[in-house]
């Protein structure tokens, strides 16, 4: 048997997405998966502070970036399938903001896929957000977490 | 030219989201670009102040401050990212 380069799903988009459609797009023709994990980011309200987020991102890098972890979790981890969606543009706490799908044979694999994913994605794919108040006001940017530095470490251990 | 992007708080510092500048043969690395851009006036400046803050990309590829930017058609300059 030989075997098949598996590229990432990668998309960044304004709309917002259907878990069920890509879990169903994912696993499609893929008998020998065993274990999907999803995880979904969503906009919260910070206690009922925000009223919505803006999220900018670098055209064509965000896309670059998110492809490169991608292939470098399904190289690691062996998975079956990498999907990431990325939205931007303005979202309000509730909706959603980015999905991971790793498809693996077993769930360890798929656990460690998606997780993977998320650290590398949250500090190194080229997005920003910035708060809008429920007080009307354009408020701050989101300073970037020294916990989501921290989260990277496990990974190169 | 060097077609300089900006983005997020950098990008409103500066006041423009995107310009092609001739850059003199005395910047090398990314920080001396980030050097040289706090000479063209008080809002390079503030965005510019706090250097470690300021991520660069060279053609849409993460480089640290101390790597050459010889030869870039594209140069974002941002803040730390916090997508996710």
């Amino acid at each position: 048997m030989t075997a098949v380069t598996i590229a990432p799903t990668v998309r960044v988009q304004r709309d917002d997405f259907d878990l069920q459609r890509e879990i169903d797009l994912i696993s499609k023709g893929k008998p020998g998966i065993g274990a999907v994990v999803t995880f979904t980011g969503l906009c919260r309200d910070e206690g009922g502070r925000l009223e919505a987020l803006e999220l900018e991102h670098y055209p064509g890098m965000a896309e670059a970036e998110i492809e490169r972890i991608g292939a470098q979790a399904i190289a690691r981890f062996s998975l079956c399938g990498l999907t990431a969606i990325h939205r931007y543009g303005r979202i309000a706490p509730g909706e959603n903001i980015v999905l991971v799908i790793a498809a693996a044979s077993h769930r360890q694999a798929a656990f460690d896929g998606a997780s993977f994913v998320m650290d590398y994605l949250k500090t190194a794919a080229p997005f920003w957000k910035k708060e809008h108040g429920a007080d009307g006001k354009a408020g701050d940017w989101v300073s970037a977490k020294d916990a989501d530095d921290a989260a990277l470490r496990k990974w190169t251990r | 030219m060097t077609r300089l992007i900006y983005f997020a708080w950098v990008r409103e510092r500066i006041g423009k989201g995107e310009e092609d500048i001739a850059l003199p043969a005395s910047v090398v690395t990314a920080r001396d670009l980030i050097d040289h851009l706090k000479t063209l006036g008080e809002e390079y400046e503030t965005a510019l102040q706090f250097p470690e803050a300021i991520r660069v990309a060279v053609n849409m590829e993460h480089v640290d401050h101390d790597e050459p930017i010889a030869g870039a058609r594209e140069i974002g300059l941002f803040p730390p990212m916090t997508g996710g």
